[in-house]
């Protein structure tokens, strides 16, 4: 039922299951033996920046056009092609649609 | 004998109204304008299937009491009825569409109204 | 029960139309008995439904012939071609019928509540029915004029949901992207029929590809239906409309017009391999339909990481998503004339972009459901003004964690198991496109970790303390298709055979399609 089976392999989920809660298992145990003893609402659980001023909440969280900064700046020269085909013009989008229609008609008349 | 009658001006004309609403979709950017060419798209359509089914000195396909002769097709004729009448629809919608788009940016410039893009 | 079997084919576009019409009617008399009546009619489809799966998948093929005195009699007495308006409902076209029915269910229980405040309930509902109604018959339908109908009939009712919130003015502007591009899409599927039509004299989908010349002009028309249909499925680079129109839809309206784009995709996949297989070399359009997948998944993706409006982001891994459905099948089409390849992986590979489909209908339209549940809440799509969220939106948070482990193939989830099959198939194929699909599913992941991250991790922000957990029914219809996807999660190999595989084999098998309705005729 759960097995699936082709050509040159299977995949079955039920193992992946049992591993997964295998590994929750030591999670579970390693996490119960970590210190117990530590007094919530105290100074031993707030945020601990090397002795700075915590900042409030709003500033702690980095917000989502800062995430992958480097991997959008690296690849700048791609991310400005491609935003030009994408004016958000809806002449524009049917531009593209005659240009396919017109590349798929000689395609295929060609060939077929 | 029949009177000859030119085929393929009814596709000529198809070829032009095509031409002229591809020309107007694609560059013109007033959406009202838009809607025209997307108009005349249609009719361009609506005018190919019913010469197709055009038979020279064909008559009415009507069954009761025919004359004699080569009937016209019938069945392009009740495709196109429909298609005309979901073009009105499509168009009666897109020109409230326009109307509220109007009412929001205070422009129908296909480039100055968008606020959607990349 | 007989009689329902018969007669479900048509019913189940009958039933939902008929609740279309009544829904302004009976909002008279409450809006809750509106919505009753509305979830209930949609039921009674979803049994419909049920029923005909059933039906086909122990007996094969159900036709049905509107206006003739038995529903099977295709080709009237006396006549040698099919002149009536036929459903012909086989393996593939109830494969997408369920996929529909449960996404509409989910969908329209979700939005219950969420248009509780909003004015026009009505008109929602009734349209909603309607596109609904449209689906269907675009997957049912074996009458190449009547898919152009129901092509309308769904373009219509969608561009009038996606603008339902007409005061919001990016609504109404994505509303008429998406009929501006649905018209004309429409308007060359209805000129291509008028080319088979002038030439063939036919509209049936079976006679049609029963007489199929492969004439140039039958390759015109191919081309126009074919691109039209990958237009209306938003393949790259005909794919700038879905982000506008996906990211404004309502709730609940964004996994249905989705889910319209796999009915469209349905759509290429008849014309492609029903109406032109056969006889005919395709692998010119198996490849063109690969190079369109391959440019959806990885441009899709990649415009996908660099949005920060959560609706848009979801609505270009849409996009992408769909690359992989055109790339497996594509992979099939491509070496359909080729039964040692075909065998060896083109099967395969059809099976895992069809199983992509209902997996991808699935997990895409819970997660569009909890973007809008986020929105419902805190009134913004904005992903930088997000954060903390998932200290009070515990269910949305988990909802949103298994939809994004699905979409980004990581085993046990559904997505994997699709992929897999996708990833070593094609792999035989050309190694290269299997190397690109698995870095864009890299890709995916990165991206709804940047979303899981921004929106529901972090501290608790002061804004949102008093954001509270969305209402029940939008709930139930996120957990709906959450429990649909673990179902698919544990079972892959009983989803695969019962009704993955004689979807594929209904594409595949084009004689049996034609037999169908012109069985009598030598």
């Amino acid at each position: 039922m759960s097995v699936l089976t082709y050509g040159y392999a299977v995949w079955s989920p039920i193992v992946w299951l049992v591993v997964l809660v295998v590994l929750g298992l030591i999670v579970l145990y390693v996490r119960s033996r970590g210190q117990k003893r530590y007094k919530k609402g105290t100074a031993q659980t707030d945020v601990f920046i090397s002795g700075v001023q915590v900042p409030p909440a709003e500033q702690r969280h980095v917000p989502a056009h800062n995430i992958y900064w480097g991997f959008f700046e690296a690849l700048q020269g791609f991310y400005d092609t491609m935003m030009r085909p994408h004016t958000g013009i809806i002449n524009d989008y049917i531009l593209w649609l005659v240009a396919i229609v017109t590349l798929t008609v000689v395609v295929l008349v060609m060939t077929g | 004998m029949m009177p000859y009658i030119p085929y393929n001006i009814p596709f000529v004309a198809v070829a032009l109204l095509m031409g002229v609403s591809l020309f107007i979709i694609l560059f013109k950017r007033n959406l009202i304008k838009i809607i025209m060419g997307i108009a005349i798209m249609g009719a361009a359509v609506n005018l190919f299937v019913v010469a197709l089914g055009y038979r020279a000195g064909g008559v009415a396909p009507i069954y009761t009491s025919t004359p004699e002769g080569a009937m016209v097709l019938p069945v392009p004729q009740a495709l196109i009825l429909t298609s005309i009448v979901i073009a009105v629809s499509v168009i009666a919608l897109m020109l409230t569409m326009v109307i509220h788009t109007y009412r929001h940016t205070g422009d129908i410039d296909a480039k100055k109204s968008r606020l959607l893009k990349g | 029960m007989e009689f329902l079997t018969v007669h479900s084919p048509a019913l189940v576009v009958a039933v939902p139309l008929l609740a279309a019409f009544i829904t302004p009617l009976i909002s008279r008399i409450g809006n809750k008995f509106r919505d009753t009546v509305n979830v209930t009619f949609l039921s009674f489809a979803a049994f419909l439904m049920a029923v005909l799966a059933v039906d086909i998948y122990t007996s094969g093929t159900r036709i049905y012939t509107f206006g003739a005195t038995v529903p099977e009699l295709a080709i009237p007495e006396h006549y040698m071609v099919p002149v009536r308006i036929i459903f012909q409902v086989d393996g593939i076209s109830i494969f997408m019928g369920l996929t529909t029915t449960v996404v509409a269910l989910a969908a329209l229980v979700y939005s219950l509540q969420f248009v509780k405040d909003e004015t026009g309930q009505d008109r929602f509902y009734s349209l909603f029915m309607i596109l609904y109604v449209g689906m269907v018959g675009l997957e049912f339908t074996g009458d190449m004029f009547n898919m152009f109908v129901f092509l309308e009939i769904l373009s219509i009712a969608g561009a009038g949901l996606a603008s339902y919130r007409v005061n919001l003015a990016d609504a109404v502007e994505g509303g008429f992207k998406y009929i501006v591009i649905s018209a004309i899409s429409a308007l060359l599927v209805l000129f291509a029929i008028g080319i088979l039509y002038g030439e063939y004299n036919l509209l049936s989908i079976a006679a049609l590809a029963h007489n199929m010349q492969f004439t140039t002009l039958d390759m015109i028309a191919l081309a126009l239906l074919g691109i039209a249909f990958v237009m209306k499925l938003a393949g790259v680079p005909l794919h700038m409309w879905a982000p506008d129109t996906y990211a404004v839809a309502p709730a609940g309206i964004t996994p249905m017009i989705y889910t319209s784009s796999a009915a469209s995709m349905y759509a290429l996949y008849r014309i492609t391999f029903t109406l032109y297989g056969g006889h005919f070399d395709t692998t010119a359009i198996g490849w063109i339909v690969i190079i369109l997948g391959v440019l959806s998944m990885f441009i899709g993706v990649m415009m996908a990481i660099h949005q920060t409006d959560i609706k848009r982001l979801m609505a270009y891994h849409a996009i992408s998503q769909s690359g992989y459905m055109l790339l497996g099948v594509g992979v099939g089409l491509a070496v359909l004339t080729d039964p040692v390849a075909l065998a060896a992986y083109g099967r395969d590979a059809m099976n895992g972009g069809i199983f992509h489909i209902i997996n991808n209908a699935l997990y895409k339209g819970m997660l569009f459901l909890t973007a809008e549940a986020i929105f419902f809440r805190i009134g913004t799509r904005d992903l930088n003004r997000m954060g903390g969220l998932g200290h009070n939106m515990k269910w949305t948070t988990i909802f949103f964690i298994i939809g994004a482990l699905a979409i980004s193939g990581i085993p046990p989830f559904n997505g994997f198991a699709s992929k897999l099959l996708i990833y070593e198939s094609v792999f035989r194929f050309n190694p290269l496109l299997s190397v690109i699909a698995m870095f864009v599913s890299l890709v995916t992941l990165a991206s709804f970790t940047k979303v899981f991250y921004s929106a529901f991790t972090g501290p608790e922000m002061s804004a949102y303390k008093e954001v509270r957990e969305v209402p029940k029914s939008m709930l139930i219809g996120m957990g709906v298709m959450a429990a649909a996807i673990i179902f698919f999660s544990i079972f892959p190999g009983l989803v695969v055979n019962t009704i993955v595989a004689p979807a594929t084999n209904a594409l595949i098998d084009q004689a049996s399609y034609i037999n169908g309705v012109m069985g009598a005729v030598p």
